[in-house]
């Protein structure tokens, strides 16, 4: 049984609609990367699954029940963060922490709040007021409250925003713990692709408020297959070495200065090797995330994304 | 007024042995008061203006010779018309620089009583003029009519019982007229609600009344300058 | 719902602009007071001009009861704004700082969170009142002393006794609270429909002026409208401070000359408490959280 089935879900503003007969299900223990672009109805989605917004028509069940007639129920088993995570800067990230566990119905003792701070990372900063946290602090003091009440469900829109590459890995990283460890449901949505190819079991991709695609990551790209961007100081040159080369049935096509192919990962050294012993003067060779090549293709028309001119 | 006051020093001037017999009468009735050095009377007082909700208030009234005169309320604050309360009897019957004259008798609750027209000599006090009407028989004042430059004029109504051997009233009531009370809405912070029109007018009555009824007095036990403080 | 009564008051209490209103309060009352006590005497002639033309008064005009009177109908005209930077502030507070979002992705229902807002803004606003009423009355008596409580109001003057006053605070503190939770409930339903703290704040003092303005209008158009006005109602607590007087025009302790006045005037002011909270509900029930 799926935790999240979201059945014709349909939001209108004002005749505008935000999201569109949208479909999808998310299956226990995975994590499920939800991409669009800016617009595209993600945020919109999210907080109908939070009850923030009603839903034009449509249908979501969590948990097998009834998102609008179990909401109180079902909200005891969602953590969620929605883009900034918001907390009281006159309280203390231990303070905020208290505050919303008693809003999800629990009385924490004090180790268990403290247990949650360490795993975001906080614990030494638990007692300063939120109002000197920095940005990256505030976003995992919103993971820390997310995950207080230790729900089965765990929401997350947009969790790296203004993280530094560090605070980056090290939320991807709690993410799969609390999936592979904890045994976590996890719908996340990010505009950084490759940090949700990292975690990501499945992907469901929406553009314009429709569902464009959805299923394991797996079976919809080959991690294993990559998309590398050549540019070279004679670009023209480098495309005929390559026409003529062991590489010419990897050849994609050109976008702009760039040429592009897609070639297994372990053979990029090789394809390095060969075009600068062809004299190929390499400006960059640059292997392209493949959630984000999958992510271009599909919200955009594949003609214009690669046109092949050679 | 002035044609009328010579007119009725005139009047005294010929008749002086009407003169003579006020003069006597004067000096009965002040005898009588004289008798009192001081006392502390206990009473109750009703303050009768139209536009002021007062209760009922427990008063001590101190007086002590020539003239010291002091009311207070029993906790509590008093509201006496100016100059009015203060007037004490040894004020009413005051005999020295004054010229009494008399001015007939008249009736009043059934009792013939004699008035006398008390003239100022002084220039410069407050009061103009002063009628008295003094049950003769008794040696009692019963009632004043008091005009005074400062605070026009008041008429004290007096009511003898036991104390009447010293001249001293069981029951004064002043009568006094008041300016037209009215304070603009906004410095008593209020809205317009909408006046009832017979409340106000009601309201427009200036007469006001101030009755004393006293219960007991201690009289020539010696009181201590400190009550006039 | 208790749980979220006490969120909400540890948030407001934690607040550090919470206490603007209580320091605001306790200066005013303080610089008032000091004024009265060197020079109240002044005051109280100024007050009392046009029946100290005819009257004498004897014993303590200027005490604990009368300076308590004066503050609170200074006061309680300026208090709305104290009361509306908290009220108004309650839910689009909330969405300025994005907490909404979190907070509405509890376990919690969506009238029972407008209902503990709300009873927590009206805790904030009875502890205003409390803080006032020791002030203004307790420390006043501690000050000034005590004594009979001579009011002048536009068409008569009322004395009430010293010990025929208490009770008459009590209930005045009680309308008070009632005219200021109207205000409350006011700038709580306002505060549902922004996202920034200061426009629902306006948005309620400039009913309140407005309305204030209207009230104190004696224009014959605005007299037609004003028994409607729930500022004309807001200030009948001093009805309090009247009394009914016999046949002799004795003054009868322990009375009041318009009960019915006050009773229809705090129908008026829970009739708009619960039509703005009601309708706080009913708004916020269906609203879509977007900040």
């Amino acid at each position: 049984m799926s935790i999240l089935k979201v059945e014709g879900l349909t939001k209108e503003f004002g005749g505008i609609k935000a999201v569109n007969n949208l479909s999808f299900a998310v299956e226990p223990g995975s994590v499920c990367g939800f991409l669009g672009q800016n617009g595209a109805g993600k945020s919109t989605t999210i907080r109908m699954l939070l009850t923030l917004i009603r839903p034009t028509s449509g249908s979501v069940e969590i948990f097998g029940e009834n998102l609008f007639t179990h909401r109180s129920s079902i909200l005891k088993n969602i953590g969620a963060v929605i883009e900034k995570p918001d907390v009281y800067p006159y309280l203390s990230g231990y303070d905020n922490l208290r505050l919303f566990a008693r809003l999800s119905g629990i009385k924490p003792a004090n180790s268990m709040i403290m247990d949650k701070l360490e795993l975001v990372g906080l614990s030494g900063r638990a007692h300063d007021k939120v109002s000197i946290y920095s940005q990256g602090m505030k976003q995992r003091l919103g993971l820390a409250i997310a995950l207080i009440h230790d729900p089965q469900l765990i929401i997350l829109d947009e969790p790296t925003n203004g993280l530094d590459p560090q605070g980056i890995a090290d939320i991807r990283n709690l993410i799969v713990y609390l999936s592979r460890d904890r045994n976590k449901t996890i719908l996340v949505s990010s505009h950084l692709l490759s940090e949700v190819e990292q975690m990501a079991t499945h992907v469901l991709i929406i553009d314009k408020g429709r569902k464009l695609v959805d299923g394991p990551s797996a079976s919809l790209f080959d991690p294993s297959e990559t998309v590398v961007e050549i540019e070279a100081v004679n670009t023209d040159f480098a495309r005929s070495k390559l026409l003529t080369s062991p590489f010419a049935g990897n050849l994609m096509g050109d976008r702009g200065n760039f040429i592009i192919l897609k070639i297994h990962r372990d053979n990029i050294p090789l394809l390095h090797r060969h075009l600068v012993q062809q004299g190929v003067e390499l400006i960059r060779l640059q292997p392209r995330h493949s959630l984000e090549d999958y992510f271009l293709q599909v919200t955009n028309d594949k003609t214009d994304a690669y046109t092949y001119t050679g | 007024m002035k044609p009328f006051l010579i007119f009725l020093m005139l009047f005294a001037c010929l008749l002086p042995g009407h003169a003579q017999d006020v003069k006597t009468l004067l000096n009965k009735v002040r005898a009588r008061i004289d008798r009192v050095n001081d006392y502390v009377a206990e009473g109750q007082m009703k303050t009768d203006v139209v536009f002021i909700k007062a209760p009922l208030g427990k008063v001590k009234v101190y007086f002590k010779k020539p003239n010291r005169f002091k009311l207070k309320k029993d906790g509590g604050i008093s509201v006496l018309p100016k100059g009015g309360v203060s007037v004490n009897m040894s004020t009413i019957v005051n005999t020295t620089d004054v010229t009494a004259i008399s001015a007939g008798e008249t009736t009043i609750s059934g009792s013939k009583l004699k008035v006398i027209k008390l003239l100022p000599l002084i220039d410069d006090s407050d009061i103009v003029l002063s009628t008295l009407y003094i049950d003769a028989d008794k040696h009692l004042v019963r009632k004043a009519v008091t005009t005074t430059k400062e605070n026009g004029t008041y008429e004290v109504e007096l009511t003898y019982g036991q104390y009447a051997e010293y001249g001293l009233p069981d029951k004064v009531v002043f009568s006094f007229n008041t300016k037209e009370y009215k304070i603009p809405k906004g410095i008593t912070l209020e809205f317009e609600d909408g006046d009832n029109p017979t409340d106000r007018e009601k309201l427009k009555n200036k007469k006001g009344r101030v009755e004393l009824t006293y219960s007991r007095y201690s009289i020539n036990q010696g009181l201590s300058d400190t009550f006039f403080k | 719902m208790l749980t979220l009564i006490q969120v909400e008051l540890y948030k407001i209490f934690r607040r550090p602009h919470t206490y603007i209103a209580f320091a605001a309060i306790t200066a005013l009352i303080v610089v008032i007071q000091t004024g009265l006590k060197l020079d109240g005497e002044a005051y109280a002639d100024f007050i009392m001009q046009t029946i100290k033309q005819s009257f004498e008064f004897e014993g303590q005009l200027l005490n604990g009861y009368l300076v308590c009177y004066v503050l609170l109908q200074l006061l309680l005209v300026h208090v709305p704004l104290l009361i509306s930077l908290i009220a108004a502030d309650m839910i689009s507070g909330e969405a300025n700082l994005g907490t909404i979002r979190f907070l509405l992705t509890k376990p919690v229902s969506r009238p029972g969170f407008t209902l503990a807002k709300f009873i927590a803004a009206s805790v904030y606003t009875i502890m205003l009142l409390l803080w006032i009423a020791f002030l203004a009355l307790v420390v006043s008596v501690w000050i000034f002393g005590t004594d009979d409580l001579f009011i002048v109001k536009s068409n008569y003057a009322v004395q009430l006794s010293e010990n025929d006053v208490l009770w008459r605070y009590a209930g005045a503190f009680c309308f008070a609270m009632l005219s200021m939770l109207t205000v409350t409930a006011l700038g709580f339903f306002l505060s549902h429909f922004a996202s920034n703290t200061i426009g629902p704040i306006v948005a309620t003092m400039s009913v309140i002026v407005f309305f204030t303005i209207l009230s104190t209008m004696s224009i014959p158009i605005f007299q037609k409208i004003q028994p409607y006005l729930f500022t004309i109602h807001m200030v009948n607590w001093k009805e309090f401070f009247d009394q009914q007087v016999d046949a002799d025009n004795v003054a009868i302790a322990g009375s009041l000359q318009n009960p019915k006045k006050i009773i229809k005037s705090a129908l008026v002011l829970i009739f708009h408490i619960a039509g703005f909270v009601g309708a706080s509900v009913w708004v916020f029930r269906k609203k879509d959280i977007l900040s």
